[in-house]
């Protein structure tokens, strides 16, 4: 009998214990404020997973990104395996995109008029087993409500001919100026390309092998990405008019879709923090914000 | 054919319908696995999330840990198996199990980004697994009436699968109300992971059926596999394993021969799941009267039907209804079916091996036949290839009927 009580004790301990903790936990949630998004910075996501703008906290995002006022926030929800896109834009009415997966990456283009958006999925692939993974990207039109599915649905050509492959992986959008322009990563057969993409006629245009994540600087004349060595990635830059290319001068093993902080200077996630490097493969990595990731440059 | 006789030590239930209640330990133990199961999926459902974004692991090397445990996972099985029967204590191993499980919740935020660290801590959590699932059926069966050992099964497996279900819905609900606290979680599922140690530690009587310290060798354990009844039990329990595909081929196929959209694919496991949680106890009292090997058998016929139906190429939501109906039946008369089955086969003084053993044939099987499936259908396409394995399927059964 004794034993009994003992036992109810402890388990009503453990469960008190448990709400403590939790409770603790809950007490310090910021109130969300209102982003300045016309006057020039840099937004990152802080270790909470909120967006910080100096000493503002914005929504609670995983990813985001910002162009010309408007703020794109890639984020999982309280549905097991949902993501939600949400979307906001001055003057408008908030935007939300449900896509099932974990958020990976988000991109807005430079007029505020597109957003792009890459999830990952896990149980796409016939071999390999737990662990293997597939992504989706896909882009969404403010202004026309259209919602360019999957890049998954577009005529894909490589070296010419069209490419129609079961195994297509797509991730990381950057968008171009004129917003009928974009460029991505597609991966088939253990090979990926820099893609250039056509919102016009749907299709997608393979450029060059071994190229991720990739990021239009703001003029638009250069492309730095991730270039994969073995199990291993280290920032490039592509200048597009004579397919130069440089590593930039990180040698350390990151994993993230850059930022252009402006034409000379691209910004990254590493370990926990932000970086920054010259683009032109000379100089070293400079810590820009500690404690923060996914960075966004208001412009 | 040498079958050792089960005589329960339970008192003579009264006439009437209590006869086939459940025993009062196989409710505790089905307590325990539901509050397991809760802390242990609230963990799996948020580990991506928590390598990628807290704590900036990249998603490549995620591969590099999963999938590693399936090997030792079986080897623990068997060892926590003969370790409950060498000691004649199956209680205290499966504490042993689920105590290092639920340790590691606490381990994970602990290990920090260092993913050799994370790769020990979700091998230890895994080695909890295989260490006391032997252990725990064999308490069933030792707390169970030789004719109501379905039922028991039945009501124990709808009992975890509940748990399970509810796993994910707590962590997502809490990361959401907590903005990505990942350490919340963590300490919310050590929490339930702790309780189900003390409801078995404290509530959960050692059946009384369980025999003392038998100094059981070895090659006991191995000489089980000799016994006609027994042997053909896991090579048809095996052979059937290597037939089936792997259930994320058959949630890929409903969705794509059903023409569902890519979003309802993480919906369609629960379907399954609360098909089987539904189905699990009144299949396994079906069982109980009308033979286990036979529903077991039906089982996998019922799996062979979704097969065809996926080969066929039907579409619509009523087809993925079918499909998912059938898949979470199957699961329901083969899951604690097989087990109702095997232990009668088994000498008490070496339950909980003998379980294990057939558990561990099928489940590599099983495995074995996702990765055959898997480049089958990646050769040719996902049609023929639900074809040709519902055919390699139906050609296992018709064996199986053999097995007496």
């Amino acid at each position: 009998m004794r034993r009994t009580w003992l036992g109810i004790a402890a388990v009503v301990v453990t469960v008190v214990a448990g709400a403590v903790f939790v409770g603790l936990r809950t007490g310090d949630a910021v109130e969300e404020q209102r982003l300045d998004l016309a006057r020039g910075g840099l937004l990152s996501v802080d270790e909470s997973g909120r967006v910080r703008q100096d000493d503002r906290v914005g929504p609670s995002c995983q990813r985001v990104d910002v162009a010309a006022g408007t703020l794109a926030c890639l984020r999982a929800t309280a549905v097991p395996d949902q993501a939600e896109l949400v979307v906001t834009k001055p003057g408008a009415e908030p935007r939300l995109i449900s896509e099932w997966g974990m958020p990976s990456r988000v991109r807005v283009s430079p007029s505020g008029r597109l957003v792009g958006w890459t999830v990952f999925r896990t149980g796409d692939s016939y071999l390999g087993g737990v662990g293997t993974f597939s992504t989706t990207a896909g882009i969404f039109d403010l202004d026309t409500g259209n919602h360019f599915g999957s890049l998954e649905d577009f005529a894909l050509t490589v070296d010419g001919k069209p490419y129609p492959a079961k195994d297509l992986n797509y991730w990381g959008v950057t968008f171009a100026r004129d917003d009928l322009t974009f460029y991505a990563t597609a991966r088939s057969a253990g090979g990926t390309w820099l893609v250039r993409g056509d919102l016009r006629g749907r299709t997608l245009t393979a450029l060059r092998r071994n190229v991720e994540c990739p990021s239009l600087s703001p003029n638009g004349t250069r492309i730095a990405y991730k270039f994969r060595e073995g199990d291993r990635w280290r920032l490039h830059v592509l200048s597009l008019a004579d397919d130069r290319d440089v590593p930039l001068a990180d040698p350390a093993h990151l994993d993230d879709q850059p930022q252009w902080l402006d034409d000379r200077t691209v910004a990254y996630g590493r370990d926990k923090a932000i970086y920054s490097v010259p683009a032109d493969g000379t100089g070293a990595p400079v810590l820009v914000r500690p404690a923060a990731s996914s960075p966004a440059v208001v412009r | 054919m040498y079958v050792s006789s089960i005589r329960s030590t339970d008192p003579a239930p009264p006439a009437g319908r209590a006869k086939h209640a459940v025993p009062a330990t196989v409710v505790g133990l089905g307590v325990v696995s539901l509050i397991t199961d809760m802390s242990a999926e609230m963990v799996t459902a948020v580990l991506p999330l928590y390598l990628v974004y807290g704590l900036g692991v990249g998603y490549l090397q995620l591969g590099a840990i999963d999938g590693l445990y399936t090997g030792a996972t079986a080897l623990l099985r068997l060892a926590g198996g003969y370790f409950a029967d060498r000691l004649g204590r199956p209680k205290a191993v499966a504490l042993v199990g689920y105590g290092l499980s639920a340790a590691t919740k606490l381990a994970f935020p602990a290990a920090g980004s260092s993913l050799g660290a994370i790769g020990l801590v979700i091998g230890a959590d895994r080695a909890g697994k295989g260490i006391r699932t032997a252990p725990r059926d064999a308490m069933i069966t030792l707390a169970t009436p030789a004719d109501g050992l379905g039922r028991a099964f039945g009501v124990h497996r709808a009992m975890d699968t509940a748990g399970a279900l509810l796993g994910p819905i707590i962590a997502f609900g809490l990361l959401t109300l907590l903005v990505g606290d990942y350490p919340a979680v963590f300490g919310v599922s050590f929490c339930l992971a702790v309780i189900a140690v003390i409801v078995l530690a404290v509530f959960v009587r050692a059946p009384a059926g369980t025999v003392g310290r038998s100094r059981v060798r070895l090659r006991e354990g191995f000489a089980l596999l000799r016994q006609p009844g027994l042997r053909g039990t896991c090579l048809a329990a095996a052979s059937l394993g290597v037939c089936t595909i792997g259930d994320m081929f058959l949630f890929v196929g409903v969705q794509r021969s059903a023409g569902l959209p890519p979003g309802a694919l993480p919906l369609l496991p629960l379907a399954t799941a609360l098909v089987f949680m539904a189905l699990a106890s009144p299949i396994g009292r079906l069982a109980d009267r009308a033979g286990r090997w036979k529903v077991f058998l039906a089982g996998h016929v019922v799996l062979l039907a979704a097969y065809v139906v996926l080969a066929a190429s039907a579409s619509g939501w009523l087809v993925a209804a079918v499909v998912l109906a059938a898949h979470g039946a199957f699961y329901a008369c083969t899951d604690g079916v097989l087990m109702a089955h095997a232990s009668p086969l088994v000498p008490e003084s070496l339950r909980a091996t003998g379980l294990a053993l057939v558990q561990t044939g099928q489940s590599l099987a099983r495995a074995a036949g996702a990765v055959l499936f898997g480049a089958l259908a990646a050769a040719t396409a996902l049609r023929p290839a639900f074809a040709i394995f519902a055919v390699v399927l139906l050609v296992s059964v018709l064996a199986g009927t053999r097995v007496k």
